[in-house]
């Protein structure tokens, strides 16, 4: 079932056409990679998806509603959540409070009853806190729980994030760069993890550099060369294909490529 | 008819010191990204320094060549002490510093000075000049005079000259102007230093138009800001324009509305144009990177 | 003692403690009156902590709020014929109104826009209330009925240092009470980064407003308080200066510390009176406080003496 389907999305930043024509679906369960090099516009695209950026054409559907139009927020209720290529958390928060910020959508917010911590509230927040256990768990930050978010590894603040997003049970995962600085063992947790949240049911999007995870873990990928698609498919016709050689690697490197 | 006039000449004059305060908001935001709310408290100092030199028998001219001195060295220590050790800190932070900074010098003034309004001789005369059947003062011509002086001066000094030049790099890119060899921190203390002069010449310019006293410095530094967000923070010509249009408001407005909010003008306006425009006029808008 | 200042409430049991025990050591009623403005003004900064250091937000005209909160109970009786307590609620309601319509479009901006929009929406608030003088007696104020309730009228310096010393009690629960709430988790995510916050699902816009409206009525309530103490009101209550000194309390004493913004009104309150024959000097010593602090402090006194003798101890 198609959870996500963009179609047509463009932005132009003053004269620049940073995307144009770009469109893809993806469905529950399924991982989807969008690969290209450096200033394709892939982060750009995650930024228009997630309702940062308002695309001057195009349209961006959520489980058969148009959201083209949607804040960020609003998204996040629809059930779309993302990480940060240059990592968001909480730094003055706590961990575990980083995650329960998360399970924000699934709590119930009254000011009057925060300001006056009713009993519903205390209540509230120890089920917030077991859930939000959970998801630290789910990444293996369970011992991190009470250290404040700042004082967190690079790699430990990635996987915080991609728990924060998972803790608002989202429909669609959109994931920037989760691999980014991490060395080979850390690649392989983030390699699994990724495959379990899919297991779920949940619709991942991932940007990423590193190929050999992209190509081993994608069910499909586009390729966005200066803000446009250059082809979409399984990891086999997309490695097979020369026009992605040459897009990373030039005319010149993409001969010397195919050459060896 | 002879109403819209005074109005027009009586806006322009007052519009004129607020062109000059922002200009200087705006030549110190571009060097540093610092709002300096001390800048209505140079216009201040320019007044009472030279009607307090001037009581002590000093010739005019000396005693405002003094005050523009007084004040630059005031503006130079503000950048020194203040601005430059809390290097790193937040805007919002760097702008209360700047208003404890205005607090200080209020409160020196208070002291050093007094708390009475003073008032200065004008430059040519008292007699009225009629113009279009409006008494214009001849204080006004010396006012926008002044003004349209000082700002050609700025123009050619960024434009024409290679300090200049290293003013214009620094605001643009501070690191990529450090890279190449120019030293932004001297470039800042010039800025701080230059905006207090420009910022002292008001004041000796307005003064014998509005009078002084120890406390006009807020009311100035805040009109100012308002006219260089009108004309888009960072815009000098922005600045200028701003300054005259926000002179205008209020004088028309005074006149025409209400003289009693005539102060509330300038900040109904710049509370308008911040939910309207927050690039200003001229400004142009900023995206975030993510 | 320190390790119940760790506990949630323990601050609160210390600061009880302390206005309790606090009287036996004053010589004169004046020093009830000097501690009473401190426990006012600690009052008003707690809110404002409330908006800046939890919400990250700013706020140069705060004391708006506080002066429409004194003239609302200097012109309800007398010429609304709304006894005084009625009074001070209603001045709560207007602030808050007015933080919540003044709010929406100001807390779109962001830093130094933000803060001179502010500032110039404090300057307006001060300007109307000099301005219509019928209501307001103008530059030079007005006097305000004594509070009376059914019969008891609440006056002398001691009554109002346990009034005051009771309102900051409340206060300061109130504030405490928010940080492991859904509200305060809001807040704190909001000011940490909008953007993640954002994508969270958190609506930052709503959220900075009820911070702006929660500290309008704390500080609404401060002003109303002092207005009844002193039997008095002036316009420089809803000052400019005075804003920049609720910004000052709440800064020096540790942006986003609820004891941090107690002990700020106590150094900002108490020195001009320690040193009273520095009278003239009061402006020139509250800029060099801002400058000095703001620069050498900038976290501000309580954290960082805690984080001292958190040092010292390891």
């Amino acid at each position: 079932m198609t959870i996500l389907k963009v179609s047509d999305i463009g932005i132009s930043f003053g004269g620049l056409k940073a995307i144009d024509g770009v469109g893809f679906s993806v469905e529950a369960g399924q991982i989807f990679s969008i690969i290209g090099p450096n200033g394709a516009g892939k982060t750009t695209l995650f930024n228009v998806v997630s309702g940062i950026y308002e695309a001057s054409q195009g349209r961006v559907e959520l489980a058969g509603q148009d959201v083209t139009r949607f804040a960020p927020d609003a998204l996040a209720a629809r059930g779309l959540s993302r990480t940060f290529q240059n990592l968001q958390i909480f730094q003055r928060m706590t961990a575990i409070e980083n995650v329960m910020v998360g399970r924000h959508l699934q709590e119930r917010c009254n000011l009057f009853a925060d300001l006056l911590r009713l009993p519903s509230v205390t209540r509230q927040n120890r089920e917030t806190r077991e859930a939000a256990a959970a998801f630290l768990d789910e990444v293996g930050l369970r011992d991190s729980a009470d250290t404040l978010a700042g004082a967190l590894s690079y790699g430990a603040c990635k996987r915080l994030e991609i728990a924060r997003a998972l803790a608002s049970e989202p429909r669609v995962l959109l994931l920037d760069e989760p691999a980014a600085g991490c060395n080979s063992v850390e690649t392989e947790e983030i390699d699994r993890l990724i495959c379990r949240v899919a297991a779920k049911g949940i619709a991942v999007v991932l940007v990423e550099h590193d190929m050999k995870l992209v190509m081993k873990i994608s069910d499909r990928i586009l390729v966005l060369e200066r803000g446009r698609p250059l082809i979409e498919g399984s990891p086999a016709e997309v490695r097979a294909n020369p026009a992605v050689l040459e897009a990373y690697l030039g005319k010149h490197g993409a001969r010397e490529a195919a050459r060896a | 008819m002879p109403e819209f006039f005074q109005f027009l000449v009586s806006g322009l004059t007052i519009g004129a010191v607020y062109a000059l305060v922002a200009l200087g908001f705006t030549l110190v935001y571009n060097a540093s990204d610092v709002v300096n709310f001390a800048q209505g408290e140079f216009v201040m100092l320019g007044g009472m320094v030279t009607v307090f030199v001037h009581a002590a028998g000093v010739p005019l001219p000396f005693a405002a060549l003094v005050a523009v001195i007084v004040s630059v060295v005031l503006g130079l220590l503000l950048y020194w002490l203040a601005i430059a050790p809390a290097r790193g800190a937040s805007a919002v932070s760097l702008i209360i510093i700047t208003i404890g900074a205005s607090i200080l010098l209020r409160g020196a003034a208070q002291i050093v000075f007094d708390k009475q309004f003073h008032k200065l001789p004008s430059f040519s005369g008292d007699t009225p000049v009629q113009i279009l059947g409006a008494a214009v003062q001849p204080q006004s011509f010396w006012v926008i005079g002044g003004t349209a002086v000082m700002v050609l001066l700025l123009y050619v000094f960024l434009e024409r000259t290679l300090l200049g030049k290293a003013v214009l790099a620094t605001s643009a890119n501070r690191f990529a102007a450090r890279l190449v060899g120019i030293n932004t921190t001297t470039i800042m203390a010039l800025a701080f230093g230059g905006s207090a002069a420009i910022g002292g010449v008001a004041g000796i310019l307005i003064t014998p138009i509005t009078l002084t006293s120890y406390d006009v410095g807020t009311l100035l530094a805040l009109k100012g800001f308002a006219a260089a967000m009108l004309g888009g923070m960072g815009n000098p010509l922005g600045a200028v324009a701003g300054g005259l249009l926000l002179g205008l408001l209020e004088a028309f407005g005074a006149g025409y509305i209400s003289s009693t909010y005539k102060d509330a003008f300038a900040f109904i306006v710049i509370l308008s144009a911040l939910f309207a425009a927050p690039q200003g006029l001229f400004g142009r808008r900023t995206i975030e990177r993510v | 003692m320190l390790a119940a200042l760790r506990h949630r409430y323990g601050i609160l049991l210390v600061l009880a403690i302390v206005i309790a025990v606090l009287p036996l050591a004053f010589p004169s009623s004046y020093y009830f009156r000097v501690a009473s403005l401190v426990w006012v003004s600690a009052f008003a900064a707690i809110g404002l902590n409330i908006l800046m250091g939890k919400a990250g937000q700013v706020s140069l005209g705060h004391a708006g709020f506080f002066g429409i909160g004194a003239y609302a109970v200097a012109i309800g009786p007398t010429h609304l014929g709304v006894p005084s307590l009625a009074a001070a609620l209603l001045g709560c309601v207007l602030s808050a109104l007015l933080a919540f319509l003044v709010g929406r479009p100001i807390l779109r901006l962001k830093g130094h826009y933000l803060a001179i929009a502010t500032l110039g929406f404090g300057v307006l608030v001060a300007l109307v209330i000099t301005t219509e003088s019928r209501w307001t007696g103008g530059p030079d104020g007005i006097s305000v009925m004594k509070l009376t309730l059914f019969g008891w009228r609440a006056s002398g310096s001691d009554t109002w240092y346990w009034i005051t010393g009771g309102l900051l009690l409340a206060g300061t629960w109130v504030a405490l009470n928010l940080d492991d709430t859904p509200t305060g988790r809001a807040f704190r995510a909001l000011h940490d980064s909008e953007i993640a916050a954002r994508v969270t699902g958190v609506n930052v816009n709503r959220f900075k407003l009820q911070a702006f409206v929660v500290a309008a009525v704390y500080a609404s309530l401060a002003g109303s308080a002092l207005a009844l103490m002193n039997g008095f009101v002036n316009p420089d209550q809803a000052g400019f200066l005075h804003s920049i000194e609720l910004v000052t309390m709440v800064v020096l004493g540790g942006l986003g510390s609820v004891v941090g913004s107690i002990v700020g009104a106590a150094v900002l309150i108490m020195l001009p009176q320690v040193l009273t024959v520095f009278q003239e000097y009061e402006n020139l010593m509250l800029g060099f406080i801002i400058i000095v602090s703001m620069i050498f402090m900038r976290e501000g006194i309580v954290p960082v003496l805690s984080k001292f003798m958190t040092g010292r101890r390891a």
